[in-house]
């Protein structure tokens, strides 16, 4: 048996949180440290997948499987496709980074790293689950540590926060755990193996209402629109590595489950139902927007513009086409790089303005050049500038959603130049404007805070001026999808 | 021809280094830059000169590609291009030059050169652009630098949001051009230039590709309805309006046109569409430029008013007019605008009617900025003359009488206003601003004298340039006398108007404005254009769509979730009634279900 690379992945935060969990909780350094080496050990591992990956033979890759409970088709089973790869290596950089930024916690910090770790644990265990049962329970793990995250280190109004965003999620997780139920029930494959169950056959009118139910219950993670307002004020009350990872991994969750589960077993459910969910995702896109545009919290801001992206992640799976589903991914990985930076500079900014309102602000760029440039480049990801990998992923879901839905691709095109409209306006007035004494004491980034804003920035980077080295990987898992689904290349 | 891969990646270069260390080196950076920008010319005039031999250079490589969704980076050079590369290269080395000395105390020098030499790069990027893709990549980041050179000086709130104005406007714009590509792509499965032109495209399809793309066009190149952006961008530091805001990039719209004329041509409605967006544009903007008193307003909207005539060329047919008048127009407007640079750096203001006798002063500027107004004004033998004179002789030619006759109206209406200009600040007595002027350090004049000989001389190719430029088919200008002589009087009555009301004081101007009084309210506020969008966007979707919706947001969905929580909690409350501890009450439910169930197996048994 090869390596186990995906359990090593999955394990190395596991183990970290044991160990934190037995180190005294005076020494914050030795604590700190081992969160970061732990997650630095799953950064490089999927880093490692996405290199590995053979992307001449597609298909699942480092499998493992251990049975557990053989009678009803439960085992540990482990695997990597073309659209997973790039989740667990968002993951990777996104809890990395978020135990970096995490280092000027000083309250509870050894509490603080096991649920930071914990949630990761989840995340990772989700994207590499062949088997529902297990994704469940990962899916599961990735939720609940948020509670305590927000509920402790919280700020502002963070118990209402801590329990919309916890109910609200848990709410989701019901109508998910009863489609598996239900497709375990109907399938009569007595197993919950993913793969088994894509395989069997299901009535147009089951497919139908539990692709519904599934798409409803991952859509609460996805934001989909009506239920995406535990976003904007969780977000507001989470400390800055909860918000990094509930927006850059926990709606990928989301997303992911509606293409893994729902579309990849409810093919036939998903062609007839995604004409509907494809004009909430345009509501998505707009409606967020336009909401952006009204705020005045910092956080809020952020928070609404998830909810516009994510619109164009759910419109991309919408099109069932190649390309279509390829941009959706692309956007997953895209949206989470640029969204984790931009609270990691929300948080960087209150942390020593103490304030998040907008119109208290103004005039940082003098003080704060670095931590302006980091914030422009991820604005411009944002909107989709090309040279970002928000260009490239905007592109191709656009590309594939004008075949299947041409109304609502313009729309959408004209919903997400609106985010200009909200970048610029916080650039301006955040950053640009006339410089003020009040913030004469501001420092700029260090080189150690530097290190995550390297990244994350990197990555939008990176992966817009190269974006064929993750679309030749996506395109392979997109490509199994959509034939599945019965949509073409565009 | 591989060397034309370096035309635009050398300027790259020079912006990373600077982005990176440029502060560390200040002064230097700009040398760097320079250096980097010449070598870039070079090159692109060696490869116009082999295009003028007959050769043409294409290569492309892939960028990503899902199965046969491919989409590449590829450049290719052909007569267009290689003149575009020149014009493009050689403002930008005599802007870069001039700026030494315009921007040597600002404290982000090295930033300032980092993003000219990016926008630099990207605009030569879009010339050699083989695809659609690439080219809309370029056009995007010339608009990010267009954003960050208009927004330099961040502090002042007017600069920071005349940024913010420049970049979503033209962004309006942008929409139309990328559902233009897409729709272009489902129909002819490419993104390849020459493979789109090459394909059959039928006539609707043609018409609503055409009029996308030059939605797109309308943005970059400020015309009627969005125009709005490009007086405010004069907040910018003014040698980056002159290569930015005047010669280059705001002519990439007219560039656009010309590079996919073959669609427009598919397409009269969408060339009527052209000529009519730019005949109001250039003259509306001609009519606002007449009320205005900043010198780089002026400019501005004079900038506006010439690209509608380069617009008007293109939609009455005549693809080599359009880009004769672009080539001829860079050079006239970077002078201006340069020379505008050095009258602001010496008497601290913009406002024309705080100068006054400048010529005495500053030689140089004043009469290199006089011979570019000539030939703005089309004075006989100057660039301005032959390339303007082309586009009204195509467009009498194409029967468009009405474009024809707002096209000779403008340009009585541009000399007018030049002229206005000239008189005010470079005659007359010397106001105070100007008591104090000085003539600008060498490294400022000497473009405004490199710049004077293509002011003049540049349009003495008239006769070869539509051979050269028109797909390689021979295109010569051709002249109608009576054409010519109309538009120079036109020409000579603007000046000889604005000799009289502001050189020998015929009349008051202020008398005037009093006896046209709502004409000239109309003009001073811009036909109520950008009041509108004012209106439209602040008080119509900031104030109240947008706070409508943010209300609704957490007022209704929000509660209406938190509704849900309570119904459920609720539900718990009363239910919990139940279980009240009572051994009585659980007895009497036990015994009552127990009945129930008894009398259901009774009915079953009879």
């Amino acid at each position: 048996m090869a390596f186990p690379i995906l359990s090593f992945i999955i394990l190395a935060p596991l183990v970290g949180v044991l160990a934190i969990a037995v180190i005294p909780k005076q020494k914050l350094l030795a604590i700190r440290s081992t969160a970061a080496a732990a997650t630095f050990v799953s950064l490089a591992g999927s880093v490692l997948i996405c290199v590995l990956y053979d992307r001449v033979a597609g298909g699942m890759q480092f499998i493992e499987k251990l049975s557990w409970i053989h009678s009803i088709g439960i085992s540990y089973s482990l695997g990597v496709d073309g659209i997973s790869c790039p989740m667990v290596l968002l993951t990777g950089i996104v809890i990395f980074t978020g135990v970096l930024v995490s280092w000027s916690i000083n309250e509870r910090v050894k509490q603080f790293f096991i649920n930071l770790l914990l949630l990761s644990v989840g995340a990772f265990g989700v994207f590499c689950s062949r088997n529902l049962f297990f994704f469940f329970l990962f899916y599961e793990i990735a939720v609940l540590p948020m509670f305590l995250l927000i509920s402790v280190w919280g700020s502002g109004d963070k118990y209402y926060g801590a329990y919309k965003l916890t109910l609200q999620k848990i709410g989701g997780s019901v109508l998910v755990f009863i489609g598996i139920l239900a497709l375990y029930a109907v399938s009569g494959q007595n197993t919950f193996d993913i793969a088994t169950l894509s395989r069997a056959e299901y009535l147009i009118s089951v497919q139908k209402i539990l692709f519904l139910v599934l798409c409803l219950g991952f859509g609460v993670l996805a934001l989909l629109w009506p239920l995406h307002t535990w976003a904007p004020i969780g977000h507001a009350a989470a400390p800055t590595a909860a918000s990094m990872f509930l927006a850059g991994v926990s709606m990928k969750m989301g997303a992911y489950g509606i293409l893994r589960v729902a579309i990849g077993i409810l093919p036939e459910g998903a062609k007839a139902i995604m004409p509907y969910i494809a004009v909430l995702a345009i509501i998505n896109v707009v409606y967020g927007a336009i909401v952006a545009m009204a705020q005045t919290d910092f956080k809020y801001i952020v928070g609404y513009s998830s909810v516009s992206h994510m619109g164009l992640v759910i419109l991309g799976l919408a099109t069932l086409n190649w390309v279509g589903i390829s941009g959706a991914v692309f956007q997953m990985f895209s949206h989470g790089v640029m969204t984790a930076a931009l609270f990691a500079l929300v948080g960087f900014v209150y942390g020593q303005t103490h304030t998040r309102d907008i119109r208290e602000l103004g005039g940082l760029a003098a003080k704060l050049p670095i931590i302006t440039g980091v914030f422009v480049l991820a604005g411009l990801t944002s909107l989709g500038l090309p040279g970002t990998s928000g260009f490239v992923a905007e592109f191709l879901v656009f590309m594939g959603a004008f075949k299947a839905y041409k109304v609502i691709t313009v729309l959408a095109i004209i919903g997400s130049a609106l985010t200009a409209v909200y970048v610029l306006r916080v650039v301006r007035k955040v950053f640009y404007g006339p410089v003020s004494k009040k913030w004469e004491n501001l420092n700029d980034a260090t080189a150690f805070e530097m290190v995550p804003l390297l990244i994350l920035t990197g990555a939008q980077i990176f992966f817009g001026i190269h974006p064929g080295a993750l679309v030749s990987l996506i395109n392979i898992g997109a490509k199994a999808v959509a034939v599945k689904a019965g949509g073409g290349l565009l | 021809m591989t060397y034309v891969w370096l035309i635009p990646l050398i300027p790259v270069l020079a912006f990373i280094v600077l982005t990176f260390v440029g502060r560390k080196f200040s002064k230097a950076s700009a040398y760097f830059a320079i250096a980097c920008t010449v070598v870039a010319m070079v090159l692109s005039y060696v490869a116009f000169f082999s295009v003028l031999g007959g050769s043409s250079f294409h290569q492309a490589f892939k960028w990503f590609s899902i199965s046969s969704f491919k989409v590449a980076v590829g450049v290719s050079v052909d007569s267009l291009s290689a003149l575009m590369l020149i014009i493009v290269a050689t403002v930008s080395v005599l802007v870069q030059v001039y700026s030494i000395g315009y921007m040597e105390e600002e404290d982000r020098f090295s930033w300032y050169y980092a993003v000219v030499s990016l926008f630099t790069a990207a605009m030569l990027g879009l010339v050699l652009a083989d695809n659609f893709i690439l080219f809309y990549s370029c056009w995007e980041l010339m608009g990010l630098c267009s954003y960050l050179l208009i927004g330099y000086w961040y502090e002042k709130p007017e600069a920071s949001s005349a940024a913010k104005k420049a970049f979503i406007v033209t962004r309006i714009g942008d929409i139309g051009l990328l559902v233009g590509i897409i729709i272009l792509y489902i129909t002819t499965k490419s993104f390849n230039f020459n493979t789109v032109f090459s394909t059959h495209i039928g006539g609707g399809i043609a018409t609503a590709s055409a009029i996308l793309l030059f939605f797109g066009a309308m943005g970059k190149s400020a015309q009627f309805p969005l125009h709005v952006w490009l007086p405010y961008a004069m907040e910018g530091p003014t040698p980056a309006s002159a290569l930015i805001h005047a010669a280059t990039m705001v002519a990439a719209g007219v560039y656009l046109v010309a590079r996919t004329y073959p669609i427009f041509q598919a397409s009269p409605t969408a060339l009527n569409v052209v000529a009519i967006i730019g005949a109001i544009s250039a003259i509306g903007a001609a009519l606002m430029a007449v009320v205005q008193n900043d010198i780089k307003r002026i400019l501005a909207y004079c900038t506006i008013s010439q690209l509608g005539y380069m617009m008007i060329g293109l939609g009455v047919g005549s693809l080599t007019a359009g880009i004769f008048h672009l080539m001829t127009h860079a050079f006239f407007k970077a002078l201006l605008f340069l020379g505008s640079g050095c009258v602001i750096h010496a008497c601290h203001t913009n406002d024309i009617f705080e100068m006054g006798g400048l010529s005495k002063k500053m030689k140089i500027t004043s009469w290199t900025f006089i011979i570019a107004s000539l030939s703005v004004a089309g004075f006989p033998g100057l660039a301005g003359f032959f390339s303007k004179d082309e586009i009204i002789t195509a467009a009498f030619k194409s029967g468009n009488y009405v474009i024809f006759a707002l096209a000779l109206i403008t340009a009585f209406l541009t000399s007018f206003y030049m002229f206005r200009l000239c008189f005010v600040a470079f005659f007359g007595e010397t106001k105070v601003k100007a008591k104090k002027a000085q003539e600008a350090p060498l490294s400022m004049t000497i473009p405004l004298i490199i710049l004077v000989i293509p002011s003049i001389a540049a349009g003495w190719v008239a006769f070869s340039f539509g051979n050269f430029i028109y797909f390689k088919h021979p295109h010569a200008a051709e002249m109608n006398i009576l054409v010519m002589i109309a538009s120079v009087a036109m020409g000579l009555l603007g000046i000889v108007l604005a000799w009289g009301i502001y050189y020998r004081n015929w009349i008051s101007d202020e008398e005037i404005s009093r006896k046209i009084g709502p004409v000239h309210a109309l003009l001073e506020n811009k036909f109520y254009v950008d009041s509108i969008y004012s209106f439209l966007a602040h008080k119509v979707m900031i104030d109240g769509i947008c706070s409508g919706f943010a209300w609704a947001d957490m007022k209704i969905i929000n509660r209406g979730i938190d509704g849900i929580a309570q119904l459920i909690n609720w539900i718990g409350k009363e239910l919990r009634l139940a279980e009240s501890g009572g051994l009585d009450n659980y007895t009497l439910i036990t015994f009552g279900c127990l009945a129930l169930i008894m009398f259901y197996l009774l009915t079953l048994i009879f």
